[in-house]
């Protein structure tokens, strides 16, 4: 990897040993489950063994005579209180919007579906007593399938609304009819983006209590959105937002699958408050499998148009995009976050884009790591392999004929974007290089001469992604009903240690370590004097959480912004306190320094004291070292980067080897390396996992058929390939810090550099796709179907 | 994920395990290790009223030298199966085999006679126990019996064992100047394996003298491949003549389709991976 040119006085950019990571391994952690307050009560759920039924009677009785069973709820008996789950992103002005009862009352729509609730002292005794609550079930006939969903005279999941389309979107972008008339090549093809089951290591948890006088409702929940709960809470219960606490303690993982307000951070405020007692419930994995939102779940129609010497010339996409049974807050909007990344890193005259938004008797789909930018990816760098090789043109060469030169920054996307910056062809050269191309494509040539059994592909992708969510202007044009801003509070306090208090909401990727390295620099303080304050409503009040690669872009720079203000304020108390102009002050390493006498100083701590005695302070001046800063980005940041796979294919089983992984990604001005390897770790292991392992199955009734991971493959340090990570780095220049965000990008593009491997070892014998995950089998079938041609 | 409430006892001697569950009757279930049970007891799949441990029965535990055999205790770890001195020496292909199973945490725990006594039939074990002509010997009420491999498994998930049958030890006849390979395929590591080929082969003057081929994952319970082993005997020590009698690999099998494969690919998968099996056994 490249270490970052690191300056030995900064502290960004230095590989610094995350803050977080001693008491996350020793065990030190405040998981949700880890806490137990006194009388607290555990809450049992009865879900929906069926996918799609009326409710003919729920009888609780027999629960309430289990042993140590305290109450017990149908969906009827709280379905005054626990109102209706909200969507936020109401992407049409015509979107059908179903509610979506926390407890099903009168219907069920998917496996998993909450029916009815026990509260119990113990764990165990809350399980027993699920298993005697009585339901009688009317079997309505389900849908599974998307496409069958949109059938004339399909099984309707909300039968009040008269049809399964929830919307219809559509973005067009000059003339694609025109282009298409244009080309001397079109190339079509159906992509499958299978649903996928988001598997955090934490499960879902929750705790809720609510004070006896006060009324005031304490939520802790393993949730990446506490700010956005709070508010999503009080608008569901009624319970007045002021009245609100909710705390994220240590969370282990998202993905997105805790970018949600769920049934059960309802149903367990609710009946804290219905029997005055705190309430705790943990998901169980098979619960995960069932009622935590999925992810994907969307059918591409995919065309591209292009002349003969591969100059593209237009696009069209046309979507299905699964919702499952209800909406959930962003679910109508994922596919959309996709809609302006399908272009890619291309140039083009025309795109056209439409997304129909289905609803399905399965778990409701939402944000999972990428959140529509990885369907858009895959959709792009497949079809681009494909035209490279209905052209006959290298496909890396075709890409290099289309793709917006570095020269041509800022660009302006077919798809409405202005790309900042971005240079291809740097990440493209190292990644080539480090990857040995040219040998590779080399013994594939001669694997395909002697007929090996394995055969050798290489798979490209150069990607980018939209980062930084986002500008509140952009996220209004969306229907998007919140902003994207983020806020920080820097304060000094009087014996110069320095709290930094974040909206962002860390559940895993290290805000504590950065944002200290942003800070410190930013003051001059050293990285170990400060302490990062996140994921509690009370003590950091204004946030807009984490998700969608955004909390560096939008957060970190809200940490820069309000150091900065402390040190221009500081800077005035200094130069008042050494009878000075400010302006004849440096500012170095944490001291205010006269000009040309830089043995005279005070430091930042020194200051900080005397904001705090305020016993001299310049005419007019507050009190206190401390600075607000509110961020709403003017744009998005673009990360890009080009990953680089040879995968090895057994003709004779279809089981793929990935031989070697190269990425080298540009994610602009790096704060800390390491965090960023762990991200590129992760986040290309998920991409992979798609490509080869993971997918949720539906049997045609709508039961789950992947729902322990015995079926559902979440791939382990052993299936995983060593990755060659690199960077280049080209500072985004929508932000003073440069930086673009990493959360996300190996995931979006490791999925079509596999799946194009695999495709290209296998071409000539051929084969033009395979359907995600490609198992051996599929693999296998593949190859028998592609010789039989 | 929370079990039903369930007694538990943990007894020190293979007759007091046997007394426990001569007394706690056909809702008892033995523990011996608990990689199978419990998931299924998680699940609530299976509510047994008690659970009988093995755990505590140190001599259950072990290997031993017994001439011609090994005795292997069935409460003897995956772990110590794949790294026993004796047990690498004399029945190599069970130690490969052990080494394939699970994750490090499952192999720690999980236990030989926990796998046999299972009667998974995607489970690596059961199918080298009957490559290996494996006896095992059961404890019950009315002392000790000795039952061959290839009778012990009689369904998915059943064996010969009587409710108040303790599995005590294994019996692995010692394979001298055989070479052996245990070929599994599965699609993560952790996985059960979608197809697994237990091979055994004793090579004579370049040809094969005498090959024994188990499946695991073909049928209902671990089965031999018994067409391959007849096409195999005194057959030239060739890829080419593996490959030909390997043809008829899933020969009487009945393997299921399910989410992680088609029968019919399961049927390939058998041919080329016996094959592959048997050639690495072959140290071709």
């Amino acid at each position: 990897m490249t270490d970052t040119m690191a300056r030995p006085d900064r502290v960004v950019g230095a590989a610094k040993l995350r803050k977080e990571d001693e008491h996350l391994v020793t065990g030190a952690t405040t998981w949700t489950d880890n806490i137990t307050l006194p009388g607290m009560l555990y809450l049992g759920i009865l879900r929906s063994p069926i996918a799609h039924a009326r409710i003919t009677r729920v009888d609780v009785g027999p629960a309430l005579s289990s042993p140590g069973v305290v109450a017990a709820f149908s969906g009827r008996d709280l379905a005054d209180k626990l109102g209706s789950l909200p969507c936020v992103w109401p992407v049409t002005d015509d979107i059908v919007m179903p509610p979506h009862p926390p407890l099903a009352v009168d219907e069920v729509r998917y496996v998993g579906d909450a029916v009815a609730v026990v509260l119990a002292e113990s764990r165990y005794q809350a399980a027993d007593a699920v298993e005697a609550i009585e339901v009688d079930y009317d079997p309505l006939p389900a849908v599974v399938d998307i496409e069958a969903a949109l059938a004339e005279g399909a099984p309707l999941v909300h039968s009040e609304s008269g049809t399964n389309k929830c919307y219809v979107w559509p973005l067009e972008s000059g003339d694609y009819e025109a282009a298409k008339a244009k080309a001397d090549v079109v190339v079509a093809r159906r992509y499958i983006q299978q649903r996928l089951i988001p598997n955090a290591i934490e499960p879902r948890s929750v705790v809720a209590a609510s004070a006896a006088g006060t009324g005031e409702l304490t939520l802790w929940s393993a949730t990446q959105i506490p700010h956005i709960v709070r508010v999503l809470m009080a608008l569901v219960t009624g319970i007045p937002e002021n009245k609100i606490r909710v705390i994220a303690p240590d969370v282990g993982g998202g993905f997105g699958s805790k970018l949600q307000l769920y049934p059960e951070e309802v149903i367990a405020a609710v009946v804290a408050r219905e029997v005055g007692r705190p309430v705790k419930w943990t998901e169980s994995r098979s619960e995960n499998f069932q009622a935590t939102h999925h992810g994907r779940a969307q059918v591409q129609d995919i065309e591209i148009a292009a002349t003969r010497d591969g100059k593209i010339l237009g696009l069209k996409v046309d979507l299905l995009a699964d919702m499952g049974a209800y909406l959930m807050i962003v679910t109508p909007g994922i596919p959309l976050l996709g809609a302006f990344m399908y272009n890619g890193i291309y140039k083009m005259d025309a795109y056209s884009f439409r997304c129909t938004g289905v609803f399905t008797n399965t778990t409701p789909t939402d944000a999972y790591r990428g959140a529509g930018r990885p369907e858009a990816t895959y959709a792009i760098e497949r079809i681009v392999d494909d035209l490279a090789a209905e052209l006959g043109i290298e496909p890396m060469e075709l890409r290099r004929r289309n793709w917006i030169q570095h020269h041509e920054f800022p660009f302006d996307s077919i798809a409405g974007l202005t790309y900042d910056s971005g240079n291809y062809e740097a990440a493209t050269d190292r990644a080539m290089e480090l990857f040995g191309y040219d040998a590779l494509r080399a013994e594939q040539a001669e694997r395909r001469e002697r007929n090996d059994p394995v055969q050798l592909g290489i798979g490209i992708s150069t990607y980018t992604e939209m980062c930084g969510l986002a500008p509140s202007r952009i996220l209004a044009s969306l229907k998007y009903v919140a902003g994207g801003w983020e806020h920080a509070s820097v304060r000094v306090l009087p014996t110069g240690k320095v709290e930094v208090v974040t909206g962002t909401s860390p559940h895993g990727q290290g805000h504590v370590t950065a944002w200290s390295q942003i800070a410190a620099d930013a003051l001059g303080v050293p990285f170990e004097d400060i302490e990062v304050i996140h994921g509690d409503t009370a003590r950091a009040p204004y946030g807009m959480d984490t998700y969608g690669s955004r909390s560096l872009v939008v957060g970190g720079m809200a940490v820069h912004e309000a150091a900065e203000r402390v040190v221009t304020k500081a800077q005035v108390i200094a130069a008042h306190l050494m009878e000075i102009d400010p302006g004849d002050l440096d500012f170095e390493g944490g001291a205010f320094r006269v000009k040309g006498s830089p043995g005279t100083q005070k430091t930042v701590q020194e200051v900080a004291f005397e904001a705090f005695t305020a016993h001299n302070l310049p005419d007019g001046m507050e009190p206190t070292l401390h600075a607000d800063s509110t961020i709403d980005p003017q744009t998005f940041s673009f990360p890009h980067g080009t990953h680089l796979c040879a995968a090895e294919v057994d003709t004779e089983t279809g089981a793929v080897r990935i031989r070697s992984y190269v990425c080298v990604d540009d994610i602009g001005s790096v704060v800390n390396p390491l965090i960023v390897e762990g991200q590129i770790h992760g986040g290309v292991a998920q991409g992979i996992a798609q490509a080869l392992y993971e997918e949720a199955v539906y049997d045609s009734d709508g039961n789950l058929t992947t729902g322990t991971m015995v079926d559902y493959l979440v791939p382990a340090a052993p299936d995983l390939p060593h990755f060659v990570t690199d960077r280049t780095e080209t500072p985004a220049t929508s932000n003073p810090l440069g930086v673009k965000g990493v959360g996300e990008t190996g995931t979006i593009a490791a999925t079509p550099a596999v799946v194009n491997a695999i495709v290209d070892a296998l071409r000539h014998l051929g084969v033009d796709d395979i359907r995600m995950p490609c198992s051996p089998e599929r693999v296998w079938r593949a190859i028998q179907a592609g010789g039989a041609r | 994920m929370i079990p039903a409430a369930f007694s538990y006892e943990r007894p020190g001697s293979v007759d007091e395990a046997v007394a426990a569950l001569g007394r706690l009757g056909d809702e008892a279930k033995v523990i011996a290790g608990g990689q199978s049970l419990l998931p299924l007891l998680r699940l609530r799949l299976v509510a047994p009223s008690a659970l009988v441990d093995l755990g505590g029965i140190a001599a259950l535990r072990g290997v031993r030298d017994d001439g011609d055999a090994l005795v292997i205790g069935a409460m003897t770890t995956h772990t110590t199966v794949m790294s026993d001195p004796l047990i690498r020496q004399h029945a190599a292909l069970l130690a490969a085999a052990a080494a394939t199973v699970g994750d490090p945490a499952v192999r720690h725990r999980g236990t030989l006679g926990g796998s046999l006594a299972h009667a998974d039939p995607a489970a690596d074990l059961p199918a080298v126990a009957v490559a290996l002509d494996a006896e095992l010997v059961a404890a019950g009420p009315r002392g000790t019996r000795t039952i061959p491999a290839s009778e012990f498994f009689v369904d998915y998930l059943q064996t010969v064992l009587a409710p108040d049958e303790v599995l005590a030890e294994v019996r692995v006849p010692k394979l001298g100047g055989w070479g052996v390979h245990y070929e599994k395929f599965n699609r993560v590591a952790q996985a059960w394996s979608v197809v697994g080929v237990a091979a055994a082969v004793r090579r004579s003057n370049g040809s094969i003298a005498e090959a024994r081929v188990a499946l695991a994952n073909m049928a209902p319970t671990p089965i031999r491949a018994s067409a391959v082993e007849q096409a195999l005997a005194g057959a030239e020590g060739t890829k080419e003549a593996i490959t030909a009698a390997a043809a008829s690999a899933a020969d009487g099998a009945s393997p299921t389709s399910d989410v992680s494969a088609q029968a019919d690919y399961r049927e390939h998968l058998a041919r080329v991976l016996t094959g592959r099996a048997v050639t690495a056994a072959a140290g071709l």
